[in-house]
């Protein structure tokens, strides 16, 4: 039983009340900003959306508020909004396509996903080497559908979430068999642990997850579930109504991404038993609070040692080319550290899964090749690939 | 969201129970009161410009308590909040503002010749006299629920009532968002600026939202009265300069407001106050005068004495770091102002910040020449 109907439109009385200002008084100031929001959102747009809201009761204002308070980031072009339902994406289709387009690679309206999670359509990926691939991960998000997302959820419908998260998780066994350790209520040795493997997420203190109204009544709902090999993971009410972690030490990616695809599986089949599938449609893919998650929602990254073509003058032109990213080993926004990057794929809607987790295996493979050869002395321009 | 949470309706068909928020590692004056009867009158409410119980909450949720200060852990979004969340705020007003009642009326008094002395704290001592209040302008929301319309209707109205103000008030604006460096660096100088918020008290409240959009900083030319527009309230009115001159930081303070005053009068509206609650502003701990006179003083010795804090307390009279609210004093030096907002007039205020500076000083001397200073002890106020 879906929490609201999409036919019920609720009377939203905040926005109702604004709207005795005109669009110019209330239209933000942009001026100094840079991202996607700030580039797309005119006053025309602004004029025309003002009045709407999604049935939930998200509005225009809403779904920016984040952009506006956060003009930009020294490292990363942000996105500057959020979706707080399904909904949003449909109701206020006019500014968020602009930004899909610009986000996505020039994603048009008009196009399809394509979801694989058929873990066995990747080739290769079982043999990078260790000495360089310290690890592989790959992440993910869901939404469930029927309820609204984190900027905008309540305590009751997080608690829902995370009450029917814990219920889909218990039912997994096998290699998938775990535990959940809510937040609140976590013993000092669990915490302890959590931290020590590196799993443990704090409550947000970026602006960009502040402002956007996230970290709202926390740690209520909050909480981490494992399974006992400690190689897959998800987290229940942070940035997304679940995030799906599969990781292991070296280099194996094969194995990361089959686990991924396993467990991502029998979770969302518990949960389409109980009425409440992932939301999901052939436009958008995956459909996630923030808009750059869309599509697979999926990063699948690995850390790596590249001392020496991290510095080569092409790597950017490299990694731009392989359609990957580098991160710090703290991740978003950090810097690297010792010449160990995270590299990634960039893209994340109008490919699939396993092309996605295909672009960094071969791609990882080349750059842990060229750094070979780099150290040798060697060149490497004979290695520089094509855009893919 | 506190700044669009609109979707009550949809909240409702959740149970009072499933809504109503974990509170047991808290501390402050909402999480103390708000049991799960009231949550469940009050929840399905909202004032007329759309803010919920949930709205008026969220920072005492957010924000379970702090190491130095009972925290209110509530704001209101607009003036009506204090009448459709009566049944929570009155409690907290009563818990907050020494057993005020509801049915208790508040006495204004901006008549500064009604303080007696105040020009005589010795300078010595007494290193800086300010007086700072709250005022909101009715008709438009409060910082946590305002859009960025009002809150730029609110800096327009308040500029224009600034900008005729005259004589040793005539004075300029200065918008946050377009301050040239020159004057920024200035206006640091001067300890006038003040920065988007950090303290997530207010952070989750929603007060910073939109920054710095439509705040700005006005002051005379003589830098002693100093209007913020936006901030915490829609205005803040300080008036301050160095030594212990108090009863003229008091005059000023005093004319300069009813001046404002009279100017948004003619404008047609008027700041939001009745005669239970004097005038309203944003957070609960405000209400009443808004007023708060304070001194920053040297009294190394008399702050390590053992009855330091009842002294204070039988003085009406709280301590805080020269940094301001929830900071530590440096060197002996301590910011001492009235501990008082509600059910004890402007003058009235002042008047035991002037009075118990005093005293505290006599105490500090006595107790320099080793004396005791046990004969000068306070009756409670």
């Amino acid at each position: 039983m879906p929490f609201y109907s999409a036919a019920i439109m609720t009377k939203n009385c905040h926005n109702d009340y604004k709207m005795k200002f005109s669009d110019v008084e209330e239209f933000p100031d942009l001026s100094l900003h840079n991202n996607h929001m700030a580039k797309v959102l005119t006053k025309d747009m602004y004029k025309k959306l003002r009045s709407k809201s999604t049935p939930s009761g998200f509005t225009l204002d809403d779904c920016t508020q984040t952009g506006v308070d956060n003009p930009g980031h020294p490292f990363i072009m942000t996105v500057g909004c959020v979706a707080g339902d399904e909904e949003c994406y449909e109701v206020f289709k006019d500014m968020f396509d602009p930004i899909i387009s610009d986000r996505h690679g020039g994603y048009k309206p008009t196009d399809k996903h394509k979801t694989d999670l058929n873990f066995e359509n990747l080739k290769g990926g079982d043999d990078l080497d260790p000495a360089y691939v310290l690890s592989s991960r790959v992440r993910t998000g869901r939404s469930i559908k029927g309820y609204t997302l984190p900027p905008h959820n309540s305590r009751g419908e997080r608690r829902m979430v995370e009450k029917l998260s814990i219920e889909a998780l218990a039912t997994l066994d096998g290699e998938f068999k775990g535990k959940y350790y809510p937040l609140n209520g976590m013993t000092d040795a669990e915490q302890d642990q959590l931290i020590a493997d590196h799993f443990l997420f704090d409550k947000p203190v970026s602006p960009l997850l502040l402002s956007a109204g996230m970290a709202r009544d926390w740690p209520d709902a909050r909480g981490i579930w494992h399974n006992d090999a400690k190689s897959f993971l998800v987290w229940v009410n942070e940035e997304d109504h679940l995030r799906v972690i599969s990781m292991e030490k070296g280099g194996n990616m094969k194995e990361v991404f089959r686990r991924f695809c396993v467990g991502l599986q029998k979770i969302e089949a518990v949960f389409k038993k109980h009425n409440h599938g992932f939301m999901w449609n052939e436009h958008l893919g995956y459909v996630l609070t923030c808009p750059s998650n869309l599509g697979t929602g999926l990063r699948g990254g690995v850390h790596v040692k590249l001392p020496k073509l991290s510095t080569h003058a092409k790597f950017e032109e490299i990694l731009t080319r392989l359609r990957l990213q580098k991160r710090g080993t703290g991740g978003v926004d950090t810097a690297s550290v010792g010449g160990i990057f995270d590299i990634s794929n960039a893209d994340r809607l109008g490919s699939s899964e396993v092309q996605q987790v295909q672009m960094v295996v071969d791609g990882v493979k080349l750059m842990v090749e060229m750094e070979k050869k780099l150290e040798k002395g060697e060149a490497i321009d004979g290695m520089i690939p094509a855009q893919k | 969201m506190p700044f669009g949470n609109t979707h009550n309706v949809l909240k409702l068909k959740c149970a009072s129970s499933e809504e109503y928020p974990d509170l047991s590692q808290h501390n402050n004056h909402m999480a103390k009161i708000l049991t799960p009867a009231i949550y469940e009158r009050l929840r399905s409410k909202q004032t007329p410009s759309g803010f919920t119980l949930d709205d008026v909450i969220q920072t005492g949720i957010d924000n379970p308590g702090h190491p130095f200060i009972m925290t209110v852990g509530c704001v209101a979004g607009d003036e009506e909040t204090y009448e459709v969340f009566k049944e929570l705020l009155d409690p907290i007003i009563e818990d907050r503002h020494g057993g005020y009642k509801p049915t208790d009326k508040h006495k204004t008094d901006l008549s500064p010749d009604n303080l007696k002395g105040g020009d005589d704290l010795d300078p010595n001592y007494v290193i800086s006299s300010r007086v700072r209040t709250g005022r909101s302008i009715r008709g438009f929301c409060l910082p946590p629920h305002c859009s960025r319309g009002e809150r730029r209707g609110v800096e327009k109205m308040s500029v224009e009532a600034l900008d005729s103000l005259s004589g040793d008030l005539k004075g300029k604006y200065y918008a946050l968002k377009n301050m040239t460096d020159a004057e920024q660096q200035q206006l640091i100088d001067d300890h006038f600026l003040f920065d988007k918020p950090v303290s997530p008290l207010l952070l989750a409240s929603g007060m910073a939202r939109d920054w710095p959009d439509g705040r700005g900083i006005w002051h005379n030319d003589t830098k002693t009265f100093l209007v913020w527009v936006n901030e915490e309230d829609h205005l803040r009115v300080i008036s301050m300069q160095k030594g212990g001159n108090m009863k003229e930081v008091f005059n000023r303070f005093c004319t300069g407001l009813t001046k404002i005053e009279t100017l948004f009068k003619d404008k047609g509206t008027s700041f939001m106050w009745n005669e239970h609650l004097g005038y309203v502003l944003t957070c609960p701990s405000n209400l009443g005068t808004g007023l708060r006179a304070g001194v920053h003083v040297k009294i190394p010795n008399m702050s390590k004495h053992a009855k330091f804090e009842e002294v204070l307390k039988r003085l009406r009279l709280q301590k805080r770091g020269t940094g301001g609210v929830g900071t530590a004093a440096v060197g002996g030096t301590f910011d001492i102002s009235n501990a008082d907002r509600l059910g004890f007039s402007e003058v009235e205020l002042v008047q035991m910040v002037v009075d118990g500076v005093k005293l505290l000083v006599e105490m500090e001397k006595k107790l320099e020449k080793g004396q005791s200073i046990d004969d000068l002890m306070p009756a409670q106020k």
